[in-house]
C-alpha cells in the first residue's frame, strides 16, 4: 500500500513538472494583461496556435527554438489583434476573447493539416535527475527548460509588477481609469502592449504542448488548458508567484486519474480525469469573499465588477 | 476600453431607450442602427474572408454559392440548417439571459448533457405511459437539472463572490465527467456495446419532426422561449430589473432591487433553457443518453448569444446563421476540398467583425435621438 | 493520405486552383447533374482524416479508391454523432448523387444510418463496425468490420518476447466490447510466451484525447511496463511516448513505424482497401453488396506491419509461425478453460471461440493476468 502510495506520489510530482507549463505560461500571460484591467479568454485560441506554429516552424527550419520564437510571435500577433479590437469603445473584451479563440483554433487547424503526419526536430529536457538509479525518479526530473524559462518569467514579472515603474503604470492603469487618466498615462497604450505581451506568453505555452510534451501537434492537443488558466489567475490571485504553484497544483491533480489506474483503482475514473476542476472549484470557492471584491483583483477588470 | 463599457452591450441601447423629447422616429432609426451595424461587418468579414480565398487560389464566389446551395437553397438544405440551429436557440438563452444582468455564463454545454441526462433518467420508469406523459416529464426533468447545474454558478456568484464566468466553465467540465461516469457507468445499458449509452426512452416516446413541414421540433420549442424571454426582459418590470442590474449593479442594489434573487433566477432560467436543449435532443434525436449529446451545442451558443448582443429576437436570425454555416460545411469540404476547419475560420472572422462593430454604436449622428437640448 | 505533408492538396497552390476551377465548372451546371455517370461513394469518418489512426486508415483506402476509373469518391471529416450525420448522408445522397454510403464511425448506425436508409431504399448503405441482424434491418445496409483483435494476439507475441520486466501495458479508450477483444487478445499472446507476463491497461475515456494519453504512457512506462500499444482513435502521442522513453511498442489501426523508429516492434493495421474494393466489383458486377461482411488476416481485412528492429529473431519466428496458423482460418485465440481477472470462468474447458464467435462481439471482461478493472 504504502508503495502504491508512493508511485502516485511521484507520478502526481512528474505530472506536475510535465503538464503544468503550458498553465504557467498562459496563466502568467493572463495575468500581465489582466493586470492592466483587461481579460483575453482568447489565450485558449493563442495556445492552440502557438502550438501549430511552433511545431511547423521546427519542423520547416530544423531548430526548435526558432520554433518557440515563433510561437511567441504567433501568440503577439493575435493578442496584438484582441488588444487592438478591444480598445475601440464599446467592444467587450469577454466577448471578444472568445471571438480570438475560434480564429486562433480554426487558422490553426486549417493550416496545421499539413502537419500532423511529420515529425519535427523537439525541445531537449534537462536531466536534473542524473543522481538516481531510478529511471521514474531520472524522467520525473527531466525537465524542459522551457518550464525554467517560465518560472524565470514569473519571477521577472512579479519584480517588474512591485519594483518598476512600468511594473506600476500597468497596474495603475487595471486597478482606476481615474488615477491613469489624472496621471495621464496612455490608458490603451499599456493595455495593448500587455495584452499582446501576455499573449505572446501564451503562444510559448503552446510550443510546449507541441514541442515537449505531448510532443506532436494535432487538432486534439489543447484540451481547454488555455481556458483553465484563466480560472488559475483568479486563484492565483493575480500573483505571478502564485501562478506558479497554481499551476503546479493542477498538473499534479492531473496526474492523479491516470496513476491512480495503474496502482489498481480503477472505479470512477472520470471522476478521477475531473480532480484538477474540482479542486479548482473547491480553491475558488474557500478563498472566495463574499459581497466584496478580491485581494489583488485590478478594480478595472470586467468580470470583478 | 474602459471598465463600464465592458457591461455587455445590450445595457447601451436600453440605457438610452428614454429619449429627452419627443423624437417619433428614433425608435426606428435605433432598429436601423442596431441592423446595419452586423450587417456591415457580416460584409467586412465576407470581404476579409474572400480575401484568404483568394490566398488560396479558391473562388470566393464558389464559396458564396456552396454556402448559399448547402444552407438555405433548398427545402432539404433548410431543414438541414433549422436542424442544427434549433438546440442553438436555447443555448443561447442560456448565455443571454444571465448576460441581461452582465453575467457571462459559459458552461451551457454541462446544463444540456446533464439535461438531457436527467430527462432520460425521469423517463426510464414511464416508458410505458405513452409519449404525452413521457415527453413534458422529460421535458421538466431536463429543464429542472440545467436550472440547477447553472444555478449553481450563480448562486457562487451572489453568495460567495465567486466570479460566474470561471466557476460555470470549471463546472462545465465537472458535470462532463459526472455524465460520462453515469452513462458509461450505473445507467449504462449492458447491451449498448460499442457506444455506451442509457437504456432507451422507447421508439414510440421519441417527439416526432413538425408535421408538413419535416422540420426538428426543437425549433418552435425555441423560437417560443426565445419570444418569451424577449418579453420578459423587455416587457416586464422584472426584466426592467435585471437590465438595471446589469447596467449598474451598486445602484441597483442602491435603488433596493433584489440582486441575489434576480441572479439567481436569471442563471436559473438560462440553465432551464439549455437544460430542455438536451431533453429534446434525447427527445427527438438520440432516444437515450449518452455521448453524442455533448456535440458542442453549449459553446455555439456563447456565440449566438453574443452576436445577439443578448437579445433573445436576435437570437433567431444568428442561430440561422451559425447553423447555416455548419450545414454547408460539408458541401464545402466536398466541392472544394477544404477542410472542416474552414467553417471555423470563418466563424471567428464574422465573430470578430461583429464584435469590433459594436464600436459603431452611437457615433453615427443620423441615428441618435435629435430635438431637445 | 500521403505521408509526404507536400502532397497534401492544401500546401500545393497550383493543384488547388486546377481542382478549384474544375470543381467550379461542375458544380456550376447545378449539383447532382456531375460528370459521365460515375458511381459516387461517399466516405464519412468522425474525427480529422489525418490522424496516424482509425479515420486516417479509411481515408487511405478512400484516397486509393480515388485512382480507380469510374468512382468519384466525396468524404466529410469530423461529422458528430447526431443528426448531422444523416443530414450530411442525405447531402451526399441529394447534392453529390452517392450511391453507396460509407459512415465508418460506430455511432453513426443506430438511429442514424437506419433512418435514412429506411427512407433512401434504393441507396446502399455500408457500416464500420455495426452488427447487422437480418431480422432487423433493411437490406440496403450492412455492417463490416475486422477481426483486428488477432493482431493484437501476434502484437502480444511481439511484446512477449520482447519485455524484459514482464509487464506490458496497454492504453485503451473506454471499456467496450471492441477495445476489450483487443486487450484480452493482446495479454493472451503475450501469455502465450510465458504465462507470468502481466499486462497493465489504463482507460483514457476519450477516444482522441493527447495529452491524456501522454500521462497514461508515461504512469504506465513509470510503473515498468517495458512494451505498450493501445486503442484509441489516434496513436500518434503514445508511440511517440514510447520512442522517446526508449521502450518498445506495438501499432494499431496503421503503421506507425515512421513514428518510432527504434521502438516499434510491429502493429495491428486495418486493410480497409480489400473491403471497399470487393464491394465496388459486386456492384460493377451487378452482384448484391453482402450485408454482413467480417475478416481477419486471412480474408486480407487486417495485416501486420512489418518488424522493426528490437525484435528478436525467435519472436518474428513464433509472429511468423502463428500467423501462418491464422491465415489458415478457424484459429482460436480464446481458448478455455479461461478466467476473468475475478477469477470468473468465462470460457469453460473444451471450448475454443474463433475470432469469428459472436459471443466476442459482446465481451465485458478482462481475462486473468490484466491489471484493471472496466467498472
Amino acid at each position: 500500500m504504502s508503495d502504491s502510495l508512493a508511485t502516485v506520489l511521484l507520478a502526481m510530482l512528474a505530472g506536475s513538472l510535465r503538464v503544468s507549463t503550458p498553465f504557467l505560461f498562459v496563466s502568467i500571460g493572463e495575468c500581465l494583461t489582466e493586470k492592466s484591467g483587461r481579460i483575453n479568454l482568447g489565450n485558449e485560441g493563442v495556445l492552440v496556435l502557438g502550438a501549430m506554429v511552433a511545431y511547423a516552424t521546427s519542423y520547416e527550419t530544423g531548430s526548435p527554438w526558432i520554433g518557440v520564437l515563433a510561437a511567441a510571435f504567433a501568440g503577439l500577433l493575435l493578442g496584438a489583434l484582441h488588444g487592438a479590437v478591444c480598445s475601440l469603445a464599446r467592444v467587450n473584451d469577454v466577448a471578444m476573447g472568445i471571438a480570438i479563440m475560434l480564429a486562433g483554433t480554426g487558422i490553426a487547424f486549417f493550416f496545421g493539416k499539413p502537419y500532423i503526419q511529420p515529425s519535427a526536430p523537439l525541445l531537449p529536457g534537462i536531466p536534473f535527475g542524473w543522481w538516481s538509479g531510478s529511471s521514474q525518479v531520472q524522467n520525473a526530473l527531466l525537465v524542459c527548460p522551457l518550464f525554467l524559462l517560465g518560472i524565470a518569467a514569473a519571477i521577472g514579472l512579479h519584480w517588474c509588477f512591485n519594483a518598476t515603474r512600468v511594473g506600476l503604470r500597468i497596474r495603475i492603469v487595471g486597478d482606476s481609469q481615474d488615477a491613469a487618466l489624472a496621471l495621464g498615462l496612455p490608458i490603451d497604450r499599456i493595455r495593448f502592449l500587455a495584452t499582446a505581451c501576455g499573449s505572446a506568453l501564451a503562444g510559448i505555452g503552446g510550443a510546449f504542448l507541441s514541442l515537449y510534451y505531448p510532443g506532436s501537434w494535432n487538432e486534439g492537443l489543447s484540451s481547454g488548458q488555455g481556458l483553465m488558466a484563466v480560472a488559475l489567475v483568479v486563484f492565483a490571485r493575480w500573483n505571478p508567484i502564485y501562478c506558479i504553484y497554481a499551476s503546479l497544483l493542477f498538473g499534479a491533480a492531473g496526474a492523479l486519474g491516470p496513476s491512480l489506474q495503474t496502482v489498481g483503482i480503477t472505479w470512477g475514473y472520470y471522476l478521477f480525469y475531473a480532480a484538477p476542476y474540482i479542486v479548482t472549484l473547491v480553491v475558488l470557492i474557500i478563498t472566495a469573499r463574499g459581497g466584496r471584491s478580491l485581494a489583488g483583483m485590478p478594480g478595472q477588470l470586467s468580470i470583478g465588477r | 476600453m474602459s471598465g463600464a463599457s465592458a457591461v455587455p452591450a445590450t445595457a447601451a441601447p436600453a440605457a438610452a431607450s428614454a429619449p429627452p423629447t419627443a423624437d417619433r422616429w428614433y425608435p426606428l432609426r435605433r432598429l436601423a442602427e442596431a441592423l446595419l451595424a452586423p450587417l456591415l461587418a457580416l460584409v467586412a468579414a465576407a470581404a476579409l474572408f474572400s480575401v484568404f480565398l483568394l490566398f488560396l487560389g479558391q473562388s470566393p464566389l464558389e464559396f458564396v454559392e456552396l454556402v448559399w446551395r448547402g444552407a438555405f437553397g433548398s427545402w432539404f438544405s433548410i431543414q438541414n440548417t433549422v436542424q442544427r440551429a434549433a438546440p442553438l436557440l436555447l443555448t443561447a438563452l442560456c448565455v443571454a439571459l444571465p448576460g441581461q444582468l452582465g453575467l457571462v455564463i459559459i458552461g451551457g454545454e454541462a446544463a444540456v448533457v446533464l439535461g438531457g441526462l436527467m430527462a432520460t433518467v425521469a423517463a426510464l420508469p414511464l416508458v410505458n405511459t405513452g409519449p404525452w406523459v413521457v415527453v413534458p416529464v422529460m421535458a421538466i426533468a431536463g429543464a429542472a437539472m440545467g436550472a440547477f447545474w447553472i444555478g449553481i454558478s450563480g448562486w457562487l456568484r451572489a453568495k460567495l463572490n465567486v466570479n460566474e464566468t470561471i466557476a460555470s466553465l470549471v463546472l462545465a467540465y465537472i458535470g462532463l465527467a459526472l455524465f460520462n461516469h453515469f452513462v458509461e457507468g450505473v445507467l449504462r445499458d449492458p447491451a449498448s456495446l460499442n457506444k455506451p449509452s442509457t437504456y432507451g426512452i422507447g421508439e414510440q416516446n421519441m417527439l416526432d419532426l413538425v408535421p408538413w413541414l419535416e422540420i426538428h421540433p426543437g425549433l418552435p420549442v425555441g423560437i417560443l422561449a426565445c419570444v418569451a424571454a424577449w418579453i420578459l426582459i423587455y416587457r416586464t418590470s422584472l426584466g426592467f430589473a435585471s437590465r438595471v442590474t446589469g447596467g449598474n449593479l451598486r445602484a441597483a442594489m442602491l435603488q433596493g432591487l433584489p440582486v441575489t434573487r434576480l441572479i439567481l433566477l436569471a442563471c436559473a432560467l438560462g440553465g432551464a433553457c439549455a437544460g430542455l436543449a438536451g431533453a429534446i435532443q434525447v427527445a427527438a434525436e438520440f432516444g437515450r443518453a449518452n455521448a453524442s449529446l455533448n456535440a458542442g451545442y453549449g459553446y455555439t451558443g456563447i456565440l449566438i448569444a453574443f452576436l445577439a448582443r443578448f437579445n433573445p429576437l436576435a437570437i433567431l436570425p444568428m442561430a440561422l446563421l451559425l447553423g447555416g454555416l455548419d450545414a454547408a460545411g460539408g458541401l464545402l469540404q466536398r466541392r472544394m476540398d477544404l477542410p472542416d476547419a474552414t467553417i471555423l475560420v470563418l466563424q471567428g472572422m464574422i465573430f470578430v467583425m461583429i464584435l469590433a462593430s459594436d464600436t459603431l454604436y452611437g457615433r453615427i449622428r443620423w441615428f441618435q435621438p435629435r430635438g431637445g437640448a | 493520405m500521403p505521408s509526404d505533408p507536400r502532397s497534401f492538396p492544401m500546401m500545393s497552390r497550383r493543384a488547388l486552383v486546377q481542382g478549384g476551377a474544375a470543381l467550379a465548372a461542375t458544380a456550376g451546371l447545378g449539383g447532382t447533374a456531375q460528370a459521365a455517370k460515375d458511381t459516387v461513394i461517399g466516405f464519412i469518418y468522425v474525427g480529422p482524416k489525418d490522424d496516424y489512426g482509425y479515420n486516417q486508415a479509411h481515408a487511405e483506402a478512400a484516397a486509393m479508391m480515388k485512382k480507380m476509373p469510374g468512382l468519384k469518391i466525396v468524404e466529410e471529416e469530423r461529422v458528430p454523432e447526431t443528426d448531422a450525420v444523416s443530414k450530411t448522408m442525405e447531402s451526399m445522397i441529394k447534392l453529390d448523387g452517392a450511391t453507396l454510403l460509407f459512415p465508418t464511425s460506430f455511432g453513426y448506425f443506430d438511429p442514424y444510418m437506419l433512418k435514412m436508409a429506411a427512407k433512401y431504399n434504393d441507396i446502399q448503405f455500408r457500416h464500420c463496425g455495426g452488427l447487422w441482424q437480418k431480422d432487423k434491418n433493411p437490406m440496403n445496409t450492412g455492417s463490416y468490420f475486422g477481426y483486428i483483435g488477432m493482431g493484437q494476439y501476434l502484437n502480444g507475441i511481439a511484446a512477449g518476447h520482447t519485455t524484459k520486466s514482464k509487464k506490458i501495458a496497454f492504453v485503451a479508450a473506454k471499456p467496450i466490447p471492441q477495445v476489450l477483444i483487443n486487450v484480452n487478445s493482446f495479454a493472451l499472446g503475450a501469455k502465450s510466451v510465458d504465462p507470468s507476463i502481466v499486462t497493465s491497461v489504463i482507460f483514457t475515456g476519450e477516444w482522441s484525447m493527447p495529452v491524456k494519453e501522454a500521462e497514461a504512457t508515461n504512469s504506465l512506462i513509470d510503473q515498468g511496463n517495458d512494451v505498450i500499444t493501445c486503442h484509441v482513435d489516434g496513436p500518434k502521442v503514445i508511440m511517440e511516448t514510447a520512442e522517446r522513453r526508449g521502450i518498445h511498442a506495438c501499432g494499431y489501426h496503421v503503421n506507425q513505424a515512421k513514428l518510432a523508429p527504434k521502438a516499434y516492434l510491429t502493429g495491428a493495421e486495418w486493410n480497409w482497401i480489400t473491403v471497399y474494393k470487393s464491394f465496388v466489383t459486386d456492384m460493377k458486377e451487378g452482384k448484391p453488396i453482402p450485408n454482413f461482411t467480417r475478416g481477419g488476416l486471412a480474408e486480407g481485412f487486417v495485416k501486420m506491419s512489418p518488424y522493426g528492429p528490437g525484435l528478436s529473431e525467435a519472436g518474428r519466428k513464433n509472429v511468423d509461425a502463428v500467423k501462418a496458423e491464422m491465415m489458415k482460418g478457424g484459429y482460436a485465440v480464446f481458448k478455455g478453460p479461461l478466467k476473468d481477472n475475478k477469477g470468473n470462468v468465462v470460457v469453460p474447458a473444451g471450448k475454443a471461440l474463433a475470432e469469428t464467435a459472436i459471443e466476442l462481439e459482446s465481451t465485458n471482461y478482462l481475462i486473468e493476468g490484466v491489471n484493471g478493472s472496466i467498472g
